[in-house]
C-alpha cells in the first residue's frame, strides 16, 4: 500500500485528473456493462477493466464500479471487512475524496454509495443507495470446472448440479453445509452467483433488498449486479436448510445479539471477546443505548 | 455360453415400434481411414448392440457421434422419447444436453474419465439426482445407496472417495452414477477393458443382470468378442470405418460371412 499512498499523495485533482479519475469514455463502457448486468440479474457481464492506481486484490473491480457510477452530489462510504477505518478503507475513501472531490462519510445511513469487501452493513440498506462489492473470484463454478467455456455453457444451460453436490458433500463430512463464505445463492431463479466472500450471514440481506448491489472483479474484470428487489436464495436441500451463523453472546462493546461477530484476541492468555465486525453499527448502538443517561 | 441366449430377453420389437435411436447415414472422417463411413443403425428399446473391431476403426468415433457428444460430419441421429423423435443435432445444446442428462448414460472405459475423484462415491451417485432438481439429502443418501448394493458396493463405502476404490469397484460405481436417474439408452465404451480377467467376468454378470432388469437399451463398444456374445442382441464389425457384417450375435459369431469376421472369430477359437 506503500506506493499507492505516495501515488495518492502527488495527485491533485487540479492537475488534470479526471473526475473519479477515469475518462468519461471508460466510465460509460462500465456504466453499459452495468445496465446490462442489471438487466440479467447475476450474470457476470465481461469488461474492458482499466488499470487502477493499486494492485489487484486491492479492491480494484469495486474502485473502477465506484470510479463509474460516483456522482458529484454523493456520498461515499467504504468498509472493508465491516470497518472503516483500515487502511484498505481508509486509502479508497481518501482517493475518491481526492479524485472525486465528494463528501465521505462513515454512516451507513448517510452514504449514497458504499464500497465494501466482505460484509453487507447492519443497518438495513434504503432504496437510492448502492452498495459496490469487490470481488477476488466471480465464478461460483470455478472450483469444479476450471474452463471458462465450459463454465459459460453451465450458465446457459443453468446446469447447477455441481454447486449441489459440493453442498452435499459439505454434509457428508462436517454433518452440516460447512460452507461459511462466499456462500453460493440463485438470483432471480436463474443465475447460479458468488456473492464474493460475504459471511453466509449476510446472504438474507441480499434477498429483496431494496439497494442496488454491484459486483466488480478487477482481475477477471467481471462486472454482475442485483436491482433492488430481487429475490437471492441460497442453496440448501430441503432437511438441511440454510442458516445463518449464531453467536453465544452478544457484542462485548454494543451489547447486540443480531450482528455478525469478529473473535478478537484480548491478551497473550488468549482471553477472548467478541465485537461487531460492522464499527459503524456498533456505535450507533452504543450512543443509543447511552442516551437516556444522558437525557 | 450358448444357453445364455436364452437368459436374455429376445430382441423383438413389435412390428409397430419404431426404433428408440436410428442413425441414418452417419458419417465422420478426422482423415483418410480416421473415423467411419456412411451407415445405418437402429436400437430398439430393451436392446443390446455390440460394436465389436480392432483398435483405430472408428468404434469410439461413432459411439460418440450416437450419444449426443460428436457433431458428424454428416448425417443425423433421432432419438425418440415419447410421440416425439429429436434429431439429435438439429435441436439446440440446451435440449441435446438435457436429453442426454435426463434420458443417456455414458460408461467411459476408464473408471475415472466418468467420476469426480474427490467427491465421495454418495456424491458421484447423487449428481445426477440433483441435476434433475433433487434437494433431500436423506432421499439423495437413501438413492445412493440402494444404488451401491444394486452395483455390489458395500453401502458402508458411500463416504469414500472414487480414488480409493479398485478398478473394478470403481467401474461399478460409474454405472451406478449413470444409471440412478434410469437412462433409456446407455452407452459404454470398452467397460471392462482395463480389468482383471476374474473382475470383468463379474462385472459383465452385473451389467446383463441391470440391463435385463431395467430393460435398458445398450451400445456398446468392445474389441472382445466374448463380451459381445454374453451382452449382445445384434452385432456390429467395423474395420477400417467401414462396417463389414452386421446381425444377430449368435448368426455373425457361429456363421461369420465376411473374411474379416471370420478371422476375428477363428482367432478367438484358436486361444
Ligand atoms: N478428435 C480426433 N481428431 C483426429 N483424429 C481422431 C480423433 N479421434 C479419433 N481419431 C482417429 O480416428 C481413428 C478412429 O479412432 P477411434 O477412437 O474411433 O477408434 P477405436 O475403434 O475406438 O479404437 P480403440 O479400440 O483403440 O479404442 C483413429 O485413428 C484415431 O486416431
Ligand atoms: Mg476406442
Amino acid at each position: 500500500m506503500q506506493r499507492f499512498n505516495q501515488h495518492l499523495a502527488t495527485l491533485d485533482a487540479d492537475l488534470g485528473y479526471n473526475f473519479g479519475y477515469l475518462d468519461e469514455q471508460t466510465k460509460r463502457m462500465i456504466r453499459r456493462a452495468i445496465l446490462k448486468g442489471i438487466a440479467i440479474p447475476g450474470y457476470q457481464v465481461p469488461f474492458g477493466g482499466r488499470e487502477m492506481p493499486m494492485p489487484y486484490g486491492w479492491g480494484t473491480g469495486g474502485v473502477m464500479l465506484s470510479a463509474a457510477v460516483l456522482g458529484r452530489d454523493d456520498v461515499f462510504k467504504v468498509i472493508d471487512q465491516g470497518a472503516d477505518d483500515t487502511t484498505n478503507a481508509v486509502s479508497i475513501r481518501q482517493f475518491f475524496a481526492k479524485v472525486c472531490q465528494i463528501d465521505t462519510t462513515t454512516s451507513t445511513d448517510a452514504a449514497s454509495v458504499i464500497q465494501t469487501r466482505h460484509r453487507i452493513p447492519e443497518q438495513a440498506l434504503k432504496h437510492g443507495q448502492i452498495l459496490i462489492y469487490q470481488v477476488p473470484i466471480p465464478e461460483p463454478l470455478r472450483f469444479i470446472e476450471p474452463r471458462e467455456t465450459e463454465t459459460q455453457k453451465m450458465h446457459a444451460l443453468a446446469e447447477y448440479g455441481p454447486m449441489q453436490v459440493k453442498l452435499y458433500e459439505d454434509i457428508v463430512k462436517y454433518g452440516y453445509i460447512a460452507t461459511s463464505y462466499a456462500y453460493p445463492v440463485m438470483v432471480n431463479q436463474r443465475y447460479l452467483m458468488d456473492p464474493s466472500p460475504i459471511p453466509k450471514f449476510d446472504n438474507p440481506k441480499l434477498n429483496q433488498s431494496p439497494a442496488l448491489m454491484l459486483f466488480g472483479a478487477g482481475r477477471e474484470k467481471r462486472i454482475y449486479c442485483i436491482p433492488p428487489y430481487t429475490e437471492v436464495a441460497s442453496l440448501d436441500f430441503a432437511d438441511h436448510p440454510f442458516a445463518v451463523q449464531q453467536w453465544s453472546e452478544p457484542c462485548s462493546l454494543c451489547h447486540s445479539t443480531t450482528s455478525f461477530l469478529d473473535e478478537v484476541l484480548i491478551d497473550d492468555q488468549g482471553q477472548r471477546m467478541f465485537v461487531c465486525s460492522d464499527t459503524d453499527y456498533c456505535q450507533q448502538q452504543q450512543a443509543s443505548k447511552q442516551e437516556p443517561c444522558h437525557g | 455360453m450358448d444357453n445364455l441366449a436364452y437368459v436374455l430377453p429376445q430382441t423383438n420389437p413389435l412390428a409397430s415400434e419404431l426404433p428408440l435411436l436410428q442413425a441414418e447415414q452417419l458419417s465422420q472422417w478426422f482423415a483418410p481411414g480416421k473415423g467411419f463411413a456412411p451407415l445405418d443403425l437402429s436400437l430398439y428399446r430393451g436392446e443390446v448392440l455390440a460394436i465389436v473391431g480392432e483398435s483405430g476403426s472408428g468404434k469410439t468415433t461413432l459411439l460418440k457421434a450416437l450419444s449426443g457428444r460428436l457433431t458428424p460430419q454428416q448425417g443425423q441421429v433421432l432419438y425418440r422419447h415419447g410421440e416425439q423423435a429429436a434429431n439429435l443435432y438439429q435441436i439446440s445444446e440446451a435440449q441435446r444436453r438435457n436429453i442426454m442428462r435426463q434420458d443417456f448414460g455414458i460408461v467411459h472405459q476408464h473408471p475415472m474419465d466418468g467420476l469426480r475423484p474427490r467427491i465421495s462415491a454418495g456424491g458421484n451417485i447423487g449428481e445426477r439426482l440433483m441435476e434433475v432438481g433433487w434437494r433431500h439429502y436423506g432421499d439423495i443418501r437413501a438413492q445412493a445407496k440402494s444404488w451401491l448394493s444394486a452395483v455390489e458396493i458395500d453401502i458402508d463405502r458411500i463416504d469414500d472417495l472414487p480414488i480409493t476404490f479398485s478398478g473394478g469397484m470403481a467401474q461399478r460405481l460409474q454405472i451406478a452414477r449413470n444409471l440412478v436417474t434410469h437412462p433409456k439408452v446407455v452407452f459404454m465404451d470398452e467397460p471392462t477393458g482395463g480389468l482383471d480377467v476374474s473382475v470383468q467376468a463379474r462385472l459383465l454378470d452385473l451389467i446383463r443382470k441391470l440391463v435385463s432388469e431395467l430393460q435398458l437399451a445398450v451400445v456398446i463398444v468392445t474389441h472382445d468378442l466374448a463380451v459381445a456374445r454374453l451382452l449382445a442382441h445384434r452385432i456390429m464389425v467395423m474395420k477400417q470405418g467401414e462396417v463389414v457384417e452386421a446381425g444377430l450375435t449368435d448368426r455373425v459369431l457361429d456363421d461369420p460371412q465376411h473374411p474379416y469376421t471370420q478371422l476375428l472369430v477363428s482367432s478367438v477359437l484358436q486361444q
